[in-house]
């Protein structure tokens, strides 16, 4: 950190990492997500890391109900949320309990001091109050009556009871942080306006608390400073602040366009994946249909049905609706029809942890479903990059007819980060063109339209839709004869269709990338990721660079099939480590594959990795 | 196989694929099949704007022998899969076809749903209270006390009676008949698929070879006279070979069945098939409680509410009309952005 004095008196940082906690009632999402949007505006790189409870509401006041909000700000380049916070805003004793762990020795700490009273301590299993036993010595403490000066300030306004006048407190924490941190007000105030416009002494009360937090941070002598984390020099363009799930969204909005085919999404509700259905739900005007089915199989059986009567069908999910939509899965892989898979990866198995992110449905993903079933497989790294993971899910599912499995997760998802965005120009013609006429001609000069026709190099088979006249067929489960589509319980025709499928996936790999490999490429040591441990494997790989030392990292987007080159590449380097959200599961198909003893790198406690831990481990292998 | 029904009038032989028929001689399905491929060309369908959608089972296979659109997908799920063909292309004619396992049982959940909705699909259910494809275990709707392989000492489940199951799910249209009368198979199918919204016709059909004679009891030529009893809109309900017996509503509104000469004509329930309260439908499908006692055929219930389909697609042209067509960009830039230079 810097520590220079810019022209408006503020202390300049080249970086701050804020964690927002409190109740789950108290609006810390909401607060962490404004001053997010504020720096973002303002220019900051930056990148965040929402978590919180399973749970609507917990008990107030308890530790299971912490909610928080951990964002990064910086000026310049930035992949992660970062590991320790500099400062921690706790708005009552169970996020202080819960978060100091977290918190750098010397950081900041700034509480709401008036929910530090006997109930809330005890709720929290404070047996004396934290804030006059000595133990936040290590810390730099702030203590601001943030509730009573909220009250205060909205006394005067018409309609709002001193309860009411509470709920705004969160908004007096954000401007307070807002001046200590010298963000612009306002992106704050035209939100507010905006959001709670129709109940008019609620603006009032919301923005007299963010002033009066301001106002205090302002005119009181408690803080010495204010800081000030400069824009970030971000290539040129317009940026937005986005979501992983949000990104994701307009990616297949933007794929129906692109394919000139309308979006039928079929879906049930599933943490964290619904968001999806509702931002493609706001976006009726761009012709697509959104489906709330009675249940996951109903969800994606639906987006099957859809795919037939042609359109470009997607289901959306999380790990245990992949589990229950595997036999319409492998129904899709059977009748070649294309299918948008998206599953937001989260803790398992069964419930496990819905709202905490992992990466550890690769190998269901692969392998989950009966039979021989390959169907490719696209992982997004960042949030951003879920816009283009979701056009490329649809261009090789519509190309080669085929469902596509695209693997997000719960990091990805709620993670947001400036995105710079896309030249619309540029994004991938994928149309396709449905088959409208007879496609074969018998012996006897007759023409037919033989459905399993095939394309000699995608090994796509010919697509005709309901509708068209001269074309019916009909399609189904069982096995089916080559070309013609009929019924085929021949055994080496089930051999040479199971081939097809085999070939047809695989053949892809002529038709993406080479792996993505950055930095040191005379590296002895090779670092493999794919997904959304991406931010801490670069920022990792810097930091060990910084330190001295040659590494190289490769992140894989296509997994099924992987790029043709890497097996080369992995045989490049001396070693290969595999950091993952997981049990193994990448390094698994890397050795089947390779034959490479790759180093495996897990972790399973639904956070995604942190930059040192990952740093120590390369570190270990290095000397 | 040559498909040349682009005439606007459809024979029989433009509604019949290539594929021979494979289910077992004597099956209820041959006769239903054939209804089928008679009463299409009396319709203003055509092959190319047709698709059957079915399950698991044997009279999954029914798509397969209909030259038209179709999709024999998995168990259970052929209403999901119809759902969802019939809201991305509402101009379609869908039907969907499964057993009393498929759509009652591994898939009830999908037929419920389905039908609430009121998506525009005509379902067929082909009940022949048996597994026949998995070679004969009991079904939903097979009766307490059946004796079968997975039930050595008899099936100690209580069966779903179909139209009850149809009428307690909101279905707009719940029909029943029999693969005995073709005729009255082809007038059924016939107003099913003129219904716009989900119909639901229950088909008791002979599965000779598990469950042989299931229906006999009252779908005999000899015995319909006596034990079918023929809804007809607007008509006092009458049945029996000299119309002596009806049906009426005793004073716990339930339905029962009474000798015309008892009470007279005028005591009689007018069947209105039109009724928005399905109490009167509902009581008429808890009149036999299997079928072997006097057993109600024809139409239950038509009722006319928004199609699924419709409605989503008017979503969807509001939204057009008020946002205009979407374009890229504007989602791009649909929250705050900011330019670096």
């Amino acid at each position: 950190m810097t520590d220079t004095i810019s022209d408006s008196g503020a202390r300049e940082l080249s970086r701050i990492i804020i964690r927002f906690a409190g109740d789950s009632g108290d609006g810390m999402q909401l607060t962490g997500e404004r001053f997010t949007s504020a720096s973002a505006i303002f220019g900051n790189d930056l990148s965040t890391l929402p978590e919180f409870p399973a749970e609507i509401r917990a008990p107030q006041g308890t530790l299971a109900g912490v909610s928080a909000f951990q964002v990064q700000v910086s000026d310049h380049d930035i992949t992660t949320p970062g590991d320790a916070p500099n400062v921690l805003i706790a708005m009552n004793p169970a996020a202080l309990k819960k978060e100091i762990s977290k918190l750098e020795i010397g950081g900041t700490v700034i509480v709401n001091q008036d929910t530090f009273e006997e109930r809330n301590l005890a709720k929290a299993g404070y047996e004396e109050n934290p804030l006059e036993t000595g133990e936040l010595s290590n810390y730099t403490l702030f203590k601001v009556p943030m509730t009573s000066m909220t009250k205060e300030v909205c006394k005067e306004i018409e309609g709002i009871k001193p309860r009411e006048a509470e709920r705004s407190k969160n908004f007096f924490a954000l401007g307070l942080v807002s001046w200590l941190y010298q963000r612009p007000m306002e992106p704050t105030l035209d939100w507010i306006e905006k959001k709670f416009g129709k109940t008019p002494n609620v603006v009032q009360a919301n923005n007299a608390a963010f002033k009066a937090g301001h106002a205090y941070g302002e005119t009181t002598e408690a803080f010495d400073y204010s800081y000030e984390v400069k824009p970030a020099a971000l290539d040129a363009g317009v940026y937005t602040n986005v979501n992983g799930n949000t990104a994701l969204s307009w990616g297949l909005v933007a794929a129906g366009k692109l394919s000139e085919l309308q979006v039928f999404l079929g879906s049930y509700p599933i943490t964290p994946a619904s968001d999806i259905l509702h931002e493609l739900a706001k976006h009726k005007n761009f012709g697509v249909a959104t489906f709330q089915a009675e249940d996951e199989i109903a969800a994606v059986a639906s987006a099957v049905g859809a795919a037939f009567g042609g359109a470009l069908a997607v289901t959306t999910t999380s790990g245990p609706g992949v589990a229950l939509k595997g036999e319409a899965i492998g129904l899709a892989i059977n009748l070649e029809l294309p299918l948008v898979v998206i599953d937001i990866q989260r803790g398992g198995p069964s419930t496990g942890l819905p709202t905490k992110t992992e990466a550890s449905d690769l190998l269901m993903a692969m392998y989950g479903r009966h039979g021989e079933a390959p169907m490719p497989v696209i992982a997004p790294y960042s949030p951003g990059y879920c816009f283009h993971a979701a056009i490329e899910a649809a261009r090789i599912a519509l190309k080669y007819r085929t469902p596509v499995m695209l693997l997000s997760d719960g990091y990805l998802a709620n993670g947001s980060e400036p995105w710079k965005l896309p030249d619309v120009d540029s994004l991938p013609d994928i149309t396709t063109v449905f088959t409208t006429e007879a496609n074969h001609v018998d012996e006897d000069g007759n023409e037919h339209f033989w459905p399993y026709k095939r394309d000699p190099e995608t090994l796509a088979r010919a697509w005709a839709v309901p509708g068209t006249p001269g074309l019916m067929h009909r399609i189904g489960g069982i096995e089916k004869e080559d070309g013609t589509g009929n019924i085929s319980y021949d055994p080496l025709n089930h051999q040479r269709m199971t081939d097809i499928r085999q070939d047809k996936v695989a053949n892809i790999a002529a038709d993406i990338p080479p792996t993505w490999v950055e930095g040191d490429l005379d590296a002895d040591v090779l670092l493999v990721g794919w997904g959304s441990t991406w931010g801490a494997i670069t920022s990792a790989a810097k930091q060990i660079r910084e330190a001295g030392h040659k590494i190289a990292h490769a992140h894989l987007i296509h997994i099924n099939p992987f790029p043709r080159d890497l097996g080369e590449v992995l045989s490049r380097y001396k070693t290969v480590i595999c950091p993952e959200m997981n049990m193994g599961q990448l390094s698994k198909l890397l050795r089947a594959e390779f034959l490479v003893d790759v180093k495996s790198v897990n972790k399973v406690q639904g956070q995604p990795f942190m930059t040192t831990e990952l740093f120590d481990v390369i570190l270990e292998e290095l000397t | 196989m040559t498909d040349t029904a682009q005439a606007p009038e459809t024979t029989k032989a433009d509604w019949t694929s290539d594929q021979e028929p494979r289910w077992c001689p004597g099956c209820g399905d041959y006769s239903i099949l054939t209804a089928m491929q008679l009463m299409l060309p009396d319709m203003d369908s055509r092959p190319e704007s047709t698709v059957f959608i079915s399950g698991i089972g044997c009279a999954a296979r029914f798509p397969y022998y209909m030259n038209t659109y179709g999709m024999h997908s998995i168990h259970g799920r052929a209403p999901a899969v119809a759902s969802g063909l019939a809201i991305a292309r509402p101009e379609l004619d869908v039907w969907v076809i499964g057993g009393d396992g498929d759509m009652l049982s591994i898939g009830g959940n999908h037929l419920i749903h389905a039908m609430r909705r009121n998506i525009n699909m005509t379902i067929l259910l082909f009940n022949n209270q048996i597994y026949g494809l998995t070679k004969g275990q009991y079904s939903p709707t097979s009766e307490v006390g059946k004796v079968t392989k997975s039930t050595p000492m008899g099936s100690v489940d209580q069966p779903f009676n179909a139209v009850s199951v149809a009428l307690g799910a909101e279905a707009t249209f719940v029909a029943r008949t029999h693969d005995m009368d073709r005729k009255h198979m082809q007038e059924t199918f016939r107003r099913a698929h003129e219904h716009r919204g989900s119909a639901l016709v229950e088909i008791f059909q002979n599965c000779n070879v598990f469950n042989d004679g299931a229906f006999a009891a009252i779908t005999k030529k000899d015995k319909r006279d006596s034990m079918l009893i023929q809804l007809n809109h607007g008509e006092p309900i009458r049945f029996g070979a000299d119309n002596e017996f009806g049906v009426t509503s005793n004073s716990q509104g339930n339905a029962e069945i009474v000798k015309v000469s008892d009470v007279g004509e005028a005591a009689l329930i007018v069947h209105d098939e039109n009724s928005e309260n399905p109490s009167s439908a509902f009581a008429l499908s808890r009149l036999a409680s299997g079928p072997y006692e006097p057993t109600p055929v024809g139409v239950f219930r038509q009722v006319q509410r928004p199609e699924y389909s419709s409605a989503a697609n008017q979503q969807i042209e509001v939204a057009k009309s008020q946002q205009g067509p979407g374009e890229i960009i504007d989602l791009l830039t649909s929250q705050p952005t900011w330019e670096v230079t």
